[in-house]
């Protein structure tokens, strides 16, 4: 609309240009400050939670199953815990979870994926595993694997990155093939550019745009495999208080303490889906492409 | 076309191999001593030797690996355990309410995920079609098992609809059959038609755009020929893959819904195994729940010629 007015205007009105140039940040992109500002929310109650959620651990067996006006902000489990502070606590293992996964994923991956796009002979061999990696469905690879070693975070961290790994592999190896045969990578080539030269400053570049965007989603499967594991029995230890726990714990209270098994879920639910906007979000803004077609 | 039905036949051995390579080097390659993970955290040195010596654990890793992958080809999955019954048959006795609740799942979700993404591209911007992005955010977002349990305390424990939980053979009448597969049908769909709904939306979008169908229109061909007859069938290629790889949503899915509404199907063998460490088992459940996968996107594969008959290989 007024598109091509605004910066001069921005320009003339000085002090106020911060403010005019936030707002139009957030008109256009909704969803990339939604997800945002709720994910920080979730992110500043999780680290300050010892200064007021109180206390998450300990048991009250004659306040068992307490309603929510009745006993804390969201009532008590059946062992007596006050569910509020359980659910602050609950947060800090899903972000933990979806940041590292996230991170260590898009490493890996970006480095695998480099290799496997510039280098033919590697593409081969590694590509044929990543195909055999991605048939087994995820879940699956991650219980098996949390089954097999001593349940701890860093496992359920460790076991969620694995399947994620070829997703990110193929995406860095399509960019990359994309790019190779561009004239300023041969020119690069021709003109005698060590090979890591080449793959740090002509090629990996291309890739952030997209892997910013793959992160995101890849942290909201990693935030619902880590609750679906804790869920099933096969996640974080069951005294930890997570939000998969909660509800596994809570079970066969469903019909007489609902909130038990809500609050941990809607709490899961509302943190999934601020990164699927945030994800939403920054691919419509930096592939407008996708954007465009979704 | 023979030639590339043979191709993508062989490609499915190699995927199919190298998954059993990766299912054999799960158990092998963990830190800690196979025999002592089989059995258990109680067990003595002489149970762990015995084991050892059943299985085999002593040879070389290659040696190994090609005896389990020769008695996996003979239909053996080893033995549970836990309850000394070979994996195979537990798997059999079980096949049958995780197949009902997938299959139920796979037609009901695609049916109406492929009708509300037509809709809403053919009615674009209108209220269904922001209906369907609501849906879509939704189903990628709430888990499985939280749109269990609220659908169970909605409908089973507030309304008293339909019954809480459990799962009733379809011999015993098709009612009490359908009757527990509505809900874990809907919590378990609800990822997948939003999958799908939005790929279909997509796909038909871009046909809707080209010039045959203003063509269609403007001959007056009937609206649900045009959408149906000129534009889904031209819309049927990313359709199907992505219903073919929305399958893992499914296969996942199945093991924590058959948790939530205490169906005894397969996803409940594995995550009782889990608790027991009944290790042969969880290998079993992931090398069939691996094939169905890949068998399923080799259909896909070979569908594309049908659908489509200018693609050639």
């Amino acid at each position: 609309m007024s598109t091509l007015a605004e910066p001069a205007l921005i320009a003339a009105t000085g002090r106020r240009s911060r403010l005019a140039q936030a707002r139009r940040f957030v008109r256009r992109n909704p969803t990339i400050v939604a997800g945002g500002v709720i994910l920080g929310l979730v992110a500043l109650l999780a680290i300050a939670a010892p200064l007021f959620a109180g206390d998450a651990i300990t048991m009250h067996p004659a306040l068992r199953l307490r309603p929510p006006p009745e006993q804390g902000w969201l009532g008590t489990d059946h062992l007596g815990r006050d569910v509020f502070a359980r659910t602050i606590y609950g947060a800090r293992v899903s972000l933990i979870v979806g940041l590292s996964v996230a991170a260590i994923s898009i490493g890996v991956g970006l480095f695998i994926g480099l290799m496997a796009g510039y280098f033919r002979r590697v593409d081969a061999v590694v590509m044929r595993l990543m195909d055999g990696l991605m048939s087994i469905p995820a879940i699956l690879l991650a219980i098996a694997l949390v089954a097999l070693t001593r349940a701890s975070v860093s496992t359920v961290i460790i076991a969620i990155t694995i399947p994620e790994v070829p997703r990110v592999v193929r995406l860095v190896r399509a960019v990359v093939l994309g790019v190779r045969e561009a004239p300023y990578v041969e020119a690069a080539i021709a003109g005698g550019t060590p090979t890591w030269k080449i793959l740090l400053r002509h090629i990996l570049p291309s890739t952030i745009a997209p892997l910013i965007v793959q992160a995101t989603y890849i942290c909201a499967s990693a935030i619902l495999i880590e609750a679906a594991l804790s869920f099933l029995g096969a996640g974080t230890p069951p005294e930890i208080p997570t939000w998969g726990n909660m509800i596994a714990q809570s079970r066969l209270f469903l019909s007489r303490a609902p909130w038990t098994i809500f609050a941990p879920g809607i709490a899961l639910a509302l943190v999934v889906l601020a990164v699927n906007l945030l994800g939403d979000g920054l691919r419509d803004r930096l592939d407008p492409r996708l954007a465009r077609r979704m | 076309m023979g030639a590339y039905i043979l191709r993508r036949l062989a490609s499915t051995v190699l995927v199919m191999g190298i998954v059993a390579v990766f299912v054999f080097l799960l158990l092998h390659l963990s830190p800690g001593d196979p025999a002592a993970i089989i059995a258990g955290d109680n067990a003595t040195t002489e149970q762990i030797d015995a084991i050892r010596r059943q299985l085999g654990l002593d040879d070389a890793l290659p040696v190994q690996f090609f005896r389990w992958l020769l008695a996996v080809l003979h239909g053996d999955l080893g033995i549970s355990i836990f309850s000394n019954e070979p994996v195979l048959k537990l798997i059999g006795q079980r096949v049958e309410p995780t197949l009902a609740l997938a299959l139920t799942t796979l037609i009901v979700a695609v049916t109406l995920a492929v009708s509300f993404g037509v809709i809403a591209a053919w009615k674009a911007g209108s209220w269904i079609d922001r209906l369907l992005m609501v849906v879509s955010v939704i189903g990628f977002s709430v888990p499985v098992f939280v749109v269990g349990y609220l659908l169970i305390y909605l409908f089973s424990i507030t309304l008293r609809w339909l019954p809480v939980q459990g799962y009733s053979p379809i011999e015993q009448g098709f009612w009490p059959w359908i009757e527990r597969l509505i809900l874990p049908s809907i919590a378990l769909g609800l990822a997948y038609v939003a999958l799908i709904a939005r790929i279909t939306r997509t796909a038909m979008l871009d046909v809707l755009a080209e010039d045959y169908i203003r063509t269609a229109r403007a001959k007056g061909v009937a609206t649900s020929s045009m959408l149906l007859k000129h534009a889904l069938k031209n819309a049927g290629v990313p359709i199907v893959t992505v219903i073919g790889i929305g399958v893992a949503l499914l296969i996942g899915g199945v093991v924590i819904t058959e948790t939530v509404f205490n169906i005894p199907g397969v996803g409940r063998l594995v995550v009782d195994a889990i608790s027991k460490r009944d290790y042969p088992i969880i290998q079993g459940v992931i090398l069939i729940f691996s094939g169905v996968y890949v068998l399923v996107n080799l259909a896909v594969d070979l569908s594309y010629t049908l659908l489509d008959p200018r693609i050639r290989y």
